[in-house]
Order: structure tokens, then sequence, then C-alpha cells
């Protein structure tokens, strides 16, 4: 038994439950039998039998009450049966697809129906079955409550309202202007850039996955991973000083985690070349920002003309410059968490004299 | 008289009174010139069109997701106004407003209902998204509704955030002290963020602590009274109204590009 939740624990580190969560999310996204009502089962018997013996764990039911931890539970029950639903339609209607027949939603697409009392019905029940799950909600489980507030004293582990913590997880692997300010505006700008980039016709108004694969793993990698998995890491799986604790752990304020990072800078110019920093910070940080100025300005261009040439010529220069920048920019995320957890690496370019800092 | 013809009667005899028939014009819609009628004669009704198409009718295609986000928002702004009238945006009644709402107010569940629909809105939102992104619905012609629906999703995101300072317990102030510390690393606008040191004027600096954008947000240097008050104002005034007005938008295109999205 402790064999098993030692296991756990360590899958949970964040370099392999990140690492094992995008190679299962993309990987089982091409598994047919998942996406079956059978396949649909089993993933919602590992996941509830998950939860059930975890919360034999004295030291895993302490993190998953605490106070609006609850809706989090929630929610990683519905995005996961929502997640299934959609693939499992996606892949009836890619099946349907295949045999040349139309998607399941032109059998009645054509059809109208009047409003009353087909749509106005459906609205009346979902609305009653919401105020009855509320209502019953709100009697069993009272609103959390907790000491008065005390700007003398902070407590720890202090954390940001639960569908914030993605991003304040990223606070470990990026500076807070990176996390708090550039990476969630270039969500919002994406995002809304999506209509606009995406230029594929088919699959408008039905599910599928064969007809739009690149884009349905995109936004997944970035809504599950970057955005769910992120704010589950850093609800339950982070303490006292945003240290990492196993499931099973127990919320210790006194573990010591050992910090040694280190700078691009650092890397080149005292490992790699055995000198002394450079005193001006443009020649001593020259290689990252070389190395951030081929990332964005210079491989965008070589991948129009190699690996991505087919997206290149069917979207267009604007389209397709915009789309791999905020692309790269998505994949610069994990790629810096993979640099922290492998090098050590904490800055690509440090420029501390004007708190410029990648 | 079985009961069912005993139901009938009692609904014919209610259905013939002068009040009813002033409120509801058209009687039972049992007829299609009467579900005409009973659609476009109702305020609330008429965000509907009279006939939708079938696909888009049913659960399984848009799951309810955004219609449930919808009727949270209007519990939450039920249950916002009840609170109202017993909470005070101050940090010496704040707190004991809450603590009167738990033990004192007659069936209290009202803090918990708007607590606890905050966070099912924010999840709603998630998986209404995530339907559109799915089915595919933010492709022409709906591009611009999708941008619509983004705002709203910051929008809802913002209204949990500053609602989360009302309690002023220890949950409270320390997330959101959390999150507005991010506005002090805003590049040139927060007294942390990259470039702000350097505008200076005569050497004096610009972007302080006491000038910068967190600033701004919280009306002082610490989460304290006035940031209680700006938030309690953006929550319950100024957020929701645009949240309103952008819903009202949203709602609009999604008839004015051709109703629910299906295969063309
Ligand atoms: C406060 C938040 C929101 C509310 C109340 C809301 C409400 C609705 C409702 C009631 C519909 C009708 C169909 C349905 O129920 O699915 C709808 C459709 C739509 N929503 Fe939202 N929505 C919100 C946020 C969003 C977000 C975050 C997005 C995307 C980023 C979005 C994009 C769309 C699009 C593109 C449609 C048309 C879908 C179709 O035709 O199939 N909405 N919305």
């Amino acid at each position: 038994m402790t064999a098993l939740k030692d296991l756990i624990n360590w899958l949970a580190s964040p370099a392999i439950a990140v690492t094992l969560s995008m190679i299962g999310l993309v990987g089982a996204m091409f598994v047919k039998p998942l996406w079956t009502k059978k396949g649909g089962l089993v993933l919602f018997a590992t996941l509830a039998g998950g939860f059930a013996f975890s919360f034999t764990d004295p030291n895993f039911r302490i993190v998953a009450t605490m106070p609006d931890n609850v809706p989090i539970l929630g929610m990683l029950f519905l995005v996961g049966f929502f997640f299934w639903y959609a693939m499992y339609q996606a892949h009836l209607n890619d099946a349907r697809l295949a045999a040349g027949q139309p998607p399941l939603e032109k059998e009645d697409s054509d059809k109208k129906v009047f409003s009353w009392p087909d749509l106005v019905y459906v609205e009346l029940v979902s609305l009653i079955i919401c105020s009855i799950v509320l209502v019953v909600w709100s009697i069993v489980l009272k609103a959390p409550l907790e000491e008065p507030a005390n700007p003398g004293a902070a407590p720890n582990p202090a954390k940001a309202p639960w569908y914030f913590l993605g991003l304040q997880e990223l606070l470990v692997y990026f500076d807070p202007w990176m996390a708090g300010v550039v990476l969630p505006t270039l969500i919002i700008v994406g995002l809304m850039a999506i209509p606009y980039i995406d230029t594929n016709p088919r699959g408008n108004g039905y599910f599928s996955f064969r007809e739009r694969k690149w884009e349905i793993v995109m936004f997944c990698f970035g809504f599950i991973i970057l955005w769910v998995v992120l704010i589950i890491l850093g609800t339950f799986l982070r303490g006292p000083n945003w240290n990492f604790f196993g499931p099973y752990e127990y919320w210790d304020p006194n573990k010591l985690v050992p910090l040694n990072n280190v700078s691009v800078s650092e890397i080149f110019w005292v490992k790699w070349l055995k000198t002394a920093l450079p005193t001006f910070w443009l020649k001593r940080e020259l290689p990252g920002i070389l190395l951030i100025l081929f990332y964005l300005g210079a491989l965008p261009g070589l991948l129009s003309k190699t690996l991505f040439r087919r997206f290149y010529e069917k979207m267009g220069t604007v389209r397709f410059f915009v789309g791999v920048n905020l692309f790269l920019i998505m994949l610069a995320v994990p790629i810096k968490m993979y640099l922290r957890w492998i090098f050590n690496l904490k800055y690509i370019v440090n420029i501390q004299e004007f708190s410029f800092n990648i | 008289m079985s009961l069912e013809r005993h139901w009938k009667k009692i609904q014919q005899q209610v259905v013939e009174t002068q009040v009813w028939k002033s409120i509801f014009r058209v009687g039972i819609p049992n007829t299609n010139r009467k579900r005409v009628l009973a659609m476009l004669g109702n305020v609330v009704l008429h965000l509907h069109p009279v006939k939708t198409r079938k696909s888009g009718v049913k659960m399984r295609y848009t799951w309810c997701a955004g219609g449930m986000t919808f009727f949270l928002f209007l519990t939450l702004t039920f249950t916002g106004l009840l609170l109202m009238f017993y909470y005070r945006p101050t940090i010496e009644y704040a707190y004991g407003d809450m603590l009167d709402l738990r033990e004192q107010v007659p069936f209290g569940i009202m803090r918990e209902m708007h607590r606890w629909g905050a966070h099912a809105m924010v999840i709603s939102v998630w998986i209404h998204m995530f339907r559109v992104f799915m089915t595919g619905s933010y492709k022409p012609p709906r591009e611009f509704n999708w941008n619509v629906g983004v705002v709203l999703l910051v929008l809802t995101l913002l209204l949990s955030f500053t609602g989360y300072l009302l309690p002023w317990d220890q949950l409270a102030i320390w997330a959101i002290t959390v999150g507005s510390n991010m506005a002090r690393a805003t590049p040139l606008a927060g007294n942390e963020g990259p470039f702000s040191a350097q505008i200076a004027v005569n050497g004096v600096n610009l972007v302080t602590a006491g000038s910068d954008a967190r600033f701004g947000l919280l009306g002082g240097r610490i989460v304290g009274a006035n940031a209680l008050l700006r938030f309690y104002v953006l929550h319950c005034v100024f957020i929701p109204l645009i949240a309103a007005f952008l819903m009202a938008v949203h709602f609009w295109r999604v008839r004015k590009d051709g109703g629910i999205s299906g295969p063309l």
C-alpha cells in the first residue's frame, strides 16, 4: 500500500505528471475504443476509483476538502465527462463521414421545430434541474468563511482563486510580468484569433475529429493541459512555500527544496567559455536574446518553408505568421517548464537592469 | 371523473379568467398559430426565434451549456441583490455581516447559492466554450460572436475575482493580494515591471508603488478599505452591467448569424 502511494506521489510530481498528461491526452485522442460508451465507462470507473481510493488517505482528504476545493473536484469530473462526450460524438460522426454519410446532426438540421414547446421545455427542464442541484448543494455545503482578514498574517501557501491557479503555477517558471500579464493577455488574444486563423471550412456545425485533427489537438492541449491540469497541480499538489507535495503527502511547512537555478548567460559565459560574465548587459545576454529572436523571428519563417509548408500555402502570409507565433508561444510554456526540470534553467534572458527576465 | 379530467377542467377555468387572459393573450399554445404568437408576445421568450433548427434544440448538441451559464448569471444577480441588503463594503462591517448572514438570516442559503453558483458559472462558461469549439461553431459566420464570447469569459472570471474579496476573511484578502500582485509586474505600468524604473524625470521615478497599475486597481498600496470598496462597485454594478449588455449582443448575434449552428 505505501509502496503504491509512494509511486503515485512520485508520478504526480510536476515534471512527470505534466509529461504523462500531455502524452496521455494527445495519444488518447487517437485511440478510438476510448471514445465509445464502454471506453467512457472505463475512464469514469478509473477516475472515480482513483478518488475513492485516495479518499481513504488522511492527507489527501485534508487537501481535497479544503474550502473551495469541492467545486474543482466537480470541474474535474464535468470537464472529463464533456471531453469524453464530445469525442464520443465526434467519432460517431467520423464513422459516418468515412462511410460517405452526412454527420448525425444533418439528419434533422434541415427540419425546423416550433420553439414552443420543443425549445422552451428543454430549457425549462434544464433550469429546474440546475436550480435543484444548486439549492441542494447550498444546503449540504456551507460557504467557507475563514478568520477575519489580517493584512499582517499571510497564510502559507497564499493562493489565488482556484481558476487562476494555473497562472500561479506558471510563476514557478516565469517572472510575474510573463505569468501574470503577458501570458494571460496572449491567451485572450489567441482565443480571439482562432476564428480568423483557422481557415478549415469543414467541421462547422457538427462534432468531428478527423476533419479538424490539428485544431482540436491544439485547443485541447491548451485547455486541458495548460489550463485545467495546471489548476489541479496548483490546487492539490502545491503546499507551503509553493513546494510540491504528492497527493498522499503531508503538507509540511518545513520541507526544504534546494534551488540552484542558472541562466543561459551563466551557462554560456561561465560554463562553456570559462570566463566571467561580461559587465555590459547587452553582451552578457546576447546568447539568450539571440535564442528568443531565433525562436520567434526566424523559426516561423523556417517552418513556413519546411514542416508547415502545407499550412503556409493554405493560410497565406498574415494568418500563418500570426498563427505560428501564437502556437510557438503556447509551446514555449511547456518548453520553459522542461528547461527548468532538466537543466535548472531559470532565465533565458536575464536583464536585471530593466527587470526584463524571460 | 378521472383526475385528468378534473385537471383539464381546472385548467380551462383558469385560462378563461380575465386575469389570465390579460397576462397571456394567446391562451394555451395548442395550434401552430398560437405557438408563434406565444413566442412573439412574450418579451423573454422572444429572445428565441419562432422556429428553431431541430438539431440545435437537442441537448446532445449544445449541452445547454450557454443557456446554463445565462441562467446561473440570472440566479447570481438575484441572490446577489438579496445579499446586498445585508452586506456593507467597509472593513468594519464586511466580515461581521458575513457572520450575520450565516447565523441570523432565516433560510440562510443565499450566500451559499451565490458562492457555489459563481463557481458553477465559471465551470459552465468553460464547458460552453469547449462545446462551441468542438462543434466548430466559431467558424464563419460566427467569428464575431465567438469574440463576444471570449470577452464574456473574461468578464465572468473578473466577476468571480472581484467577488472573492468581499467576505473580507483571510481566504479573500490573500487570494486578491496574490492575484493583484501581478499588476505590479505590468511592463512599463507596474513598479516592478520591466522598464518601468527607466520611466523617470530628472531622476525621479514616475512609476512607483504609489502610482502604478496595482495602485490604480486597489486604490492603495495594500488590499485595504479602498480596494474593498472598488471591488464591491466593480462586482455589483460595473462588470454585471457590461456583461449583461454583452450577453444581449451575444444572443442577438446567435440569431442574426443564422441560429444555432448546424451542418451546412
Ligand atoms: C457569460 C457567458 C456566456 C453566456 C451566458 C453565453 C450564452 C450563450 C447561449 C445561451 C448560446 C446559445 C447556444 C447554447 O446554449 O450553446 C450561445 C451560443 C454561442 N456562444 Fe455563448 N455564452 C457565453 C460565453 C461564451 C464564450 C466564452 C464563447 C466562446 C469563446 C461563446 C461563444 C458562443 C458561440 C460562437 C455561440 C454560437 C454557437 C452555435 O451557433 O452553435 N459564448 N452562448
